[in-house]
């Protein structure tokens, strides 16, 4: 362990606290999925990741990460922001105008640990799989990641990419799903159900884990146990259940804080329950 | 008019073909992926010599798609390879996201382009690509006329670092240019100088330009032509240069009128050079099921269109 689980919870807290603000400071933005992905982040960047914030495109040598539910964005520039890709003031700018940190993750503005822009959805299977060919091409052993919301399993193109990782024995990947079980519109199972994502993705060939992903414990097990499982022949899924929200009392268990910004009282209650631990940007 | 003489007829999927698999001799990092048209597009040499650098993605463009944006952040190049309609209105926001937003060096290769796929009909038939592909910022689009000059195409998008849009087509056509020329992308080639007007071709095209050209020698008009292969960039010097001379201009494009290369002229010479202009393209319209001659004849992709553009086209000059 790099650190502690204890010393992960707190980088964790500082990050809630940064989405709430960064919310809060432009008046946009998604917070509950952030909320609710935030042990991950924390785990993955902290704990698990093989890789530099010196950063650079190609990554040679190290894990990479993709992002394919791009809105959650807030969670994953704080993230990078306190493992040192950039200075964390910068998190002040978030979705304003002339920002690097856009709305959702982009290439375009060259920030620090984004390879890809994502945000419609769907697409993010499909390049991490690109990314694993390539390195396997390169003789690289590293591991790729991608996170995927449940709601975007609804794309069509997630189970093209489904389909063809485990064809193809793409087996040094690691795909989570952020299983909330929530989107826009309401719960997945009224909207358009999921049904057994687990009996989907096995179905389709791949090994597939379940982690409680707002438990650091669990998670930081997870990820280091999914990775004990590649080089087999098989992708990885991690079905991670996660709360929207998690963290902040009011906006858990519900869709209304998918994609709705606090206003100052809110924010107050919010950062009543999240102990600053590293201090504010 | 500068005399052009072919000894065969081949397609430009074929000179794709070629150009892949000398661009992947060149350069290791070149990769190929297709979506269940290996034949079609021609990839067996590349596949052959290089099996490991090429994935079968299945009948899945999206997903190829974003596999190509991934390759290309480990270095690769990618050219992915299928049907011009599954290149683009298909997977439009896939290239939109992951490859033209992303700028990754994708280049995605797109066959049988435009009326000449012919039976199969309109479903495949696509006459917008142009229009979709230009639109987007950063995109090269280039639609080479011949064999030899697809195939030197080719190997130059691999030496070029962005995201390119390469149309080909279907049918066996003149070859016509140097088989050792040296394609420089955004350069227009002229095909023959003139004084009357400037005809700008790109595609399958080129050949009904120079078929125009002769028989309105004949006429006793001497007609510049201009290759346009890559309409973004466009090469504004080559055209406003040649218009300057002749006071008006014909664009030819197996294409929709609206959103091709006709366009891309007509906004170049409305802001620099005020100009007469006649669309040799089709008029917003689907194709349909027929042989490829059939369809260029009943859409105006002739060389008959051409010449009477030209008279139209110089009757307004003269006017």
């Amino acid at each position: 362990m790099k650190h502690t689980i204890k010393e992960l919870e707190d980088i964790a807290s500082q990050i809630r606290r940064d989405i709430v603000r960064m919310v809060h400071g432009c008046q946009s933005g998604h917070p509950g999925a952030s909320l609710g992905c935030t042990d991950f982040f924390t785990a993955l960047y902290f704990e698990i990741l093989n890789h530099k914030t010196d950063f650079t495109m190609q990554g040679a040598g190290e894990d990479l990460f993709f992002l394919s539910n791009g809105h959650i964005s807030p969670v994953w520039y704080s993230t990078l922001a306190h493992a040192g890709y950039f200075d964390k003031s910068e998190l002040a700018t978030f979705r304003k105008l002339n920002s690097r940190l856009q709305g959702h993750p982009t290439t375009h503005e060259h920030l620090p640990g984004i390879r890809i822009a994502s945000g419609s959805l769907g697409q993010g299977l499909s390049v991490a799989i690109g990314a694993a060919l390539a390195k396997k091409l390169n003789g690289d052993k590293s591991y790729i990641f991608a996170l995927l919301g449940d709601g975007e399993l609804q794309e069509g193109q997630n189970w093209e990419a489904a389909m063809f990782a485990p064809f193809n024995k793409v087996d040094h990947l690691i795909a989570t799903v952020d299983y909330n079980g929530q989107q826009i519109d309401g719960p997945t199972s009224k909207v358009l159900s999921l049904d057994s994502l687990q009996a989907k993705f096995e179905a389709f060939g791949w090994h597939v884990i379940n982690t409680d992903g707002n438990d650091m414990q669990a998670i930081v097990e997870g990820l280091h146990y999914a990775k004990t499982l590649t080089g087999k022949g098989k992708p990885i899924l991690n079905l991670m259940s996660t709360q929207m929200g998690a963290g902040v009392d009011y906006m858990m268990g519900t869709h209304k804080w998918h994609g709705t910004a606090p206003n100052d009282e809110q924010l107050a209650a919010a950062l009543a329950q999240l102990p600053e631990t590293l201090g504010d940007y | 008019m500068k005399k052009y003489t072919y000894t065969e007829k081949k397609d430009t999927r074929s000179g794709f073909g070629a150009g892949l698999h000398e661009a992947g001799k060149k350069n290791e990092n070149v990769v190929a992926l297709c979506a269940d048209l290996v034949g079609s597009l021609k990839m067996d040499a590349f596949i052959k010599d290089f099996p490991e650098r090429f994935t079968q993605v299945g009948i899945a463009e999206a997903n190829m798609i974003g596999i190509a944006a991934g390759m290309t952040i480990g270095g690769k190049i990618p050219f992915t390879g299928t049907f011009a309609n599954f290149s683009t209105g298909r997977v439009y926001d896939q290239i939109r996201q992951s490859v033209a937003y992303s700028n990754k060096n994708v280049k995605i290769c797109a066959s049988h382009a435009g009326l000449t796929l012919g039976e199969d009909g309109a479903t495949h038939q696509i006459l917008e690509d142009i229009g979709l592909m230009k639109m987007l910022p950063g995109m090269v689009v280039i639609n080479p006329c011949d064999y030899n000059q697809t195939k030197a195409a080719t190997v130059a998008i691999a030496e070029y670092e962005g995201p390119v849009y390469l149309r080909f087509g279907r049918p066996v056509i003149p070859v016509f240019t140097d088989p050792d020329q040296k394609f420089e992308i955004g350069k227009a080639w002229m095909v023959n100088e003139g004084t009357d007007v400037t005809i700008i071709a790109t595609g399958h095209m080129v050949w009904k330009a120079i078929e125009a050209g002769e028989k309105l020698a004949e006429l006793g008009i001497d007609a510049e032509i201009i290759n346009i292969h890559t309409i973004k960039p466009l090469d504004d010097e080559a055209i406003l240069k040649s218009v300057k001379k002749t006071g008006c201009v014909v664009t030819c494009e197996e294409h929709n009128k609206f959103g091709g290369l006709g366009e891309s002229v007509s906004r170049l010479l409305v802001t620099e050079l005020p100009t007469p202009q006649e669309f040799v393209a089709v008029n917003d319209s689907f194709g349909e099921s027929g042989t490829p001659d059939q369809l260029m004849s009943k859409y105006g992709l002739d060389a008959v269109n051409i010449v009477e553009a030209v008279q139209k086209v110089i009757a307004r000059k003269k006017s």
